[in-house]
């Protein structure tokens, strides 16, 4: 997206000029999670449920080498093609391979944040493919010509006001209208015309069971039905790391999934494909695009437990006030800024500084991702390897100073204090970012440390 | 039993009136506190912008000073939780280890081990809790409104102790401030909307204080009240136990 | 190049080129993959003890009424009947894969094009089970002429015997076991999306209304 190179924190005072948007935003996030919390709480054995959830990935990521090709031979044996992709650009290749053999120029797409951390709409587009986004949330920032702003809920960051401007422009929806049920059947309306016209239909993948090679999709809309079941080709793309090792184990995941996500007991489609329909090709992508490499790292493998459900970013303060396209990534809040920076440091550098380390989200994972200990770990990283700005290594370094020599902190201390005393201004100003919006605290006349001497060192 | 008071670098050079308290309080219940004139910091504001690798000296400093005592105390969750969970020096590590389990914060000290049951405190004001997310999430000092266990509070309980405090309830019971060490600078505009949507939610519900076992969060809050120019006034959890109005 | 050597059949430069190409990123994602995995850790037992309190149709109908579909007891196929014609007088085109319930207008040719099932106002199906905690139904495609038609069609409505619902999805794996299918799905309830400004709109793309008839025989 065209952010201007813009970090986190500029992003996101752009987005805080507006305040009453930020607490419409902040508050619409908000009641999602708590609709998770009251759900959650009506499951007997929720925290059992989370650790077992845990467990399983746990499992899967000690064992893809093996979930991964007895996935494989079974999804072959059930006549699907697999096919793999070690990055986005081979992924990107892969489909259009597959759509212009068919001789294929236009598309249905259901949600799948693969294939925008690819950029794959792009890319098809350049190779004079069209493809239009079936889920109404994603159809909404696509004809707006903007990324999803939440992977579950991609406009969110939207008021009906803008949808219905946007529904008349392009749907020919009567002006003025914003009606939320009046929007959603337009599109229904809209939408119905292209699943049954489009001879392809692209699907991302929830879940998918080793023991089986069926996959698992979740909607509410039933948008990634009707394109798969109406098209001559279905092209479902995964990342490896979306691998269950049994059926079994769905039971578990689908208790959690819409709960976490939503407060859904379950999202109104779980369709399972094992087999491709009579007449029907289905091909499937395995993506790697950096998970190997992620699956590497220790401190940072278990993001790839991701069910992708967004409770971490309901549930973030900094994301319900900073919006999702702050973020710069595909997969935007607390878990996007643990995952992106896997891709590339330089790039996403800011974003695990885009957090107080409040840990809520660990606390609502459902598959328990330490997601604030790994932002906390990413820092140590990034600015290790040197992708923080020198000033900032020049400023640490004189702490580190001061802090480790008992007498430059007391001297340093006293003569801040001074300064803040008899010179407000000299810190009181514009430039310092705390005082922008803030008081800073009153010096008080002496330290603790100097009361101590005068008051307890008789003793 | 004696115990380090381990002071936090912005509690010593701000709001040593909370130090005061701290040790004020711990001397009632008869315990005999030392106070180690060298100390510095933690070295959390570091480690928390990514330089953990630079704080080696400091590591070494706090271990010179801290190592030794039964127990170590703070009037802070966060100062607190980054030396359990950070605090290693290759040469000194049996010392460092003995450390982070031996440092706690004020109010899990007072609950968990001198398992304080009544308090000769009187504070009679309106008084809303703030839950600083390192006290509360890191080291669990009351359960995390995300999870589905049984409520608690160790602040909770002992403010429940002063004599005329009441105890407001808040829409949001652990929502991040905003502070967040450098965050509070880097990201400004965020640091500032959460500080002011905490302030508003203890402001609506009739807080004439807000109480907190971090200082760093509520200078935060009292720097937006400030400039709100409000009559809402913060106050360490140390100074209200310890407090005879 | 293990792949060229097992096909073995003549391809041509394009399709080598190809299968080089693609066999070679198997190989480099597996390889990468054995090098990162971590040492294994074991599988959890699943074991999750069913509530006891809790009647099961009473859950079902009252979850399913919270998502937004609508549930009736019944006695017989008989009042499932009287209810349809009732509830769907003004219907053109039903398609009834319960044998007791009569379809309308024109039927299905077994084989032809789905989207031929574009105008079908209501499609009744019959459930395998039903799972309480979340009021969902599995139907399989073997039940099925078309696995559009569960989500074409404009109105669903489902039969499910009460002895066939579960407490929880675990339950519900365990029916499910090793049984092969081409496409099984969980719906639960009307299609819906909240897209909009997080307000619940039901009739996205699938089914506007879902009703469920829960035979007490």
């Amino acid at each position: 997206m065209n952010n201007g190179d813009k970090d986190h924190a500029a992003l996101a005072q752009q987005f805080n000029r507006d305040e009453p948007r930020v607490n419409w935003h902040d508050e619409t996030l908000w009641w999602v999670r708590a609709k998770r919390d009251k759900a959650a709480h009506t499951i007997p054995g929720w925290e059992h449920l989370r650790e077992t959830a845990s467990r399983i990935k746990n499992n899967v990521l000690s064992n893809m080498y093996g979930y991964l090709q007895q996935f494989e031979e079974n999804a072959r044996k059930n006549g699907v093609i697999v096919h793999w992709a070690a990055d986005a650009g081979e992924h990107n290749e892969i489909v259009c391979g597959i759509l212009q053999k068919h001789g294929i120029n236009k598309m249905v797409k259901s949600k799948s944040m693969l294939t925008e951390e690819c950029h794959l709409n792009d890319y098809l587009q350049q190779n004079g493919i069209e493809v239009i986004d079936t889920d109404l949330g994603e159809r909404i920032v696509q004809l707006a010509k903007e990324p999803p702003s939440h992977i579950v809920l991609p406009c969110i960051h939207k008021k009906k006001e803008e949808i219905g401007e946007l529904f008349h422009e392009h749907l020919g929806t009567p002006e003025g209208n914003a009606d939320p049920q009046f929007l959603t059947h337009a599109a229904r309306l809209h939408l119905r015309e292209k699943f049954l016209t489009r001879r392809a239909a692209l699907t991302g993948v929830n879940f998918a069971i080793a023991e089986t090679g069926e996959f698992v999709v979740c909607t509410n809309e039933g948008n990634a039905d009707m394109g798969a079941h109406l098209a001559d080709v279905h092209i479902a793309c995964m990342g490896f790391e979306k691998l269950l090792p049994q059926r079994k184990h769905l039971g578990v995941f689908l208790r959690l999934l819409a709960r976490s996500a939503t407060g859904q007991p379950i999202t109104t489609y779980s369709s399972h494909f094992k087999k491709p329909r009579k007449g029907q090709e289905m091909h499937i992508v395995l993506v790697d695009n950096g998970r190997s490499v992620q699956l590497g790292r220790e401190d940072f493998r278990n993001s790839l437990k991701c069910i992708r459900c967004g409770a971490c970013m309901n549930t973030c303060p900094v994301y319900r006030r900073s919006g999702g396209h702050s973020y710069h990534t595909a997969v935007a809040g607390p878990i996007g800024s643990i995952l992106a920076p896997n891709l590339d440091m330089r790039k996403y550098a800011d974003l695990p500084f885009a957090s107080t380390l409040c840990g809520s989200c660990s606390n609502v994972c459902p598959v328990k991702i330490d997601i604030h200990d790994q932002l906390y770990k990413w820092r140590q990283v990034l600015m290790k390897e040197g992708y923080g700005p020198a000033a900032k290594k020049l400023a640490m370094k004189g702490m580190t100073f001061t802090l480790s020599n008992p007498g430059v902190y007391r001297f340093a201390g006293k003569t801040g204090r001074w300064v803040m005393g008899k010179m407000p201004f000299i810190v009181n100003n514009k430039l310092n970012p705390w005082y922008k919006q803030r008081e800073m605290p009153e010096p008080p006349a002496q330290s603790f440390n100097e009361w101590y001497k005068k008051n307890r060192k008789a003793d | 039993m004696t115990v380090a008071l381990f002071v936090p670098c912005y509690i010593d050079q701000f709001y040593p009136q909370v130090a005061i308290a701290t040790l004020e309080l711990l001397e009632k219940f008869g315990v005999k506190v030392v106070y180690p004139p060298d100390q510095t910091c933690c070295g959390q504001p570091m480690a928390n912008s990514g330089f953990e690798h630079l704080t080696h000296s400091c590591n070494e400093l706090f271990i010179k000073n801290f190592a030794g005592f039964d127990y170590i105390v703070c009037p802070s969750g966060s100062c607190t939780l980054h030396i359990k969970d950070h605090l290693h020096h290759e040469k000194e590590e049996e010392k460092a280890g003995q450390i982070r389990k031996r440092v706690y914060e004020l109010t899990e000290f007072l609950t968990d081990v001198l398992k304080v049951e009544a308090l000769d405190a009187r504070f009679p004001h309106k008084v809303g809790v703030h839950q600083s997310c390192h006290g509360q999430r890191g080291l669990q000092l009351s359960q995390m409104s995300e999870l589905v266990a049984e409520p608690f509070s160790k602040p909770g309980h002992l403010l429940k102790m002063v004599e005329g405090l009441e105890l407001i309830e808040l829409n949001r019971v652990d929502e991040c401030c905003g502070f967040g060490g450098t965050f509070c600078v880097a990201e400004e505009a965020v640091s500032v909307k959460m500080g002011k949507d905490r302030v508003k939610d203890h402001v609506e519900h009739g807080a004439e204080y807000i109480t907190g076992g971090d200082m760093s969060c509520l200078m935060h809050l009292e720097g937006i009240l400030r400039r709100q120019n409000s009559k809402v006034q913060v106050k360490h959890i140390a100074e209200i136990l310890n407090s005879k109005q | 190049m293990n792949g060229i050597k097992k096909t073995g059949r003549l391809i041509n430069t394009d399709q080598l080129r190809d299968i080089y190409y693609y066999m070679n990123s198997r190989e480099k994602i597996l390889a990468a993959i054995k090098k990162s995995q971590p040492a294994p850790r074991e599988l959890p037992v699943l074991d999750f003890p069913l509530p006891d309190d809790m009647d099961a149709q009473e859950k079902f109908i009252a979850v399913l009424s919270s998502i937004g579909g609508a549930a009736h007891t019944v006695g017989s196929y008989d009042e499932i009947q009287l209810l349809i014609n009732r509830e769907y007088n003004d219907a053109a085109r039903i398609i009834s894969l319960v044998p007791e319930i009569e379809s309308r207008g024109q039927y299905f040719e077994p084989g032809t094009n789905p989207h031929l099932l574009e105008d079908v106002d209501l499609a009744v199906i019959k459930a395998q089970f039903g799972v309480a905690e979340n009021a969902a139904v599995w139907i399989t495609d073997d039940m099925l002429p078309e696995r559009v038609l569960s989500f074409i069609t404009q109105n669903l409505a489902v039969v499910l015997h009460r002895r066939d619902i579960l407490q929880l999805m675990h339950q519900a794996y365990e029916r499910i076991g090793g049984r092969d299918y081409g496409f099984g799905v969980f719906i639960a309830g009307p299609s819906k999306t909240a897209d909009i400004e997080q307000s619940l709109v039901l009739g996205a793309h699938g089914s506007r209304t879902m009703r469920i008839f829960i035979l007490q025989s």
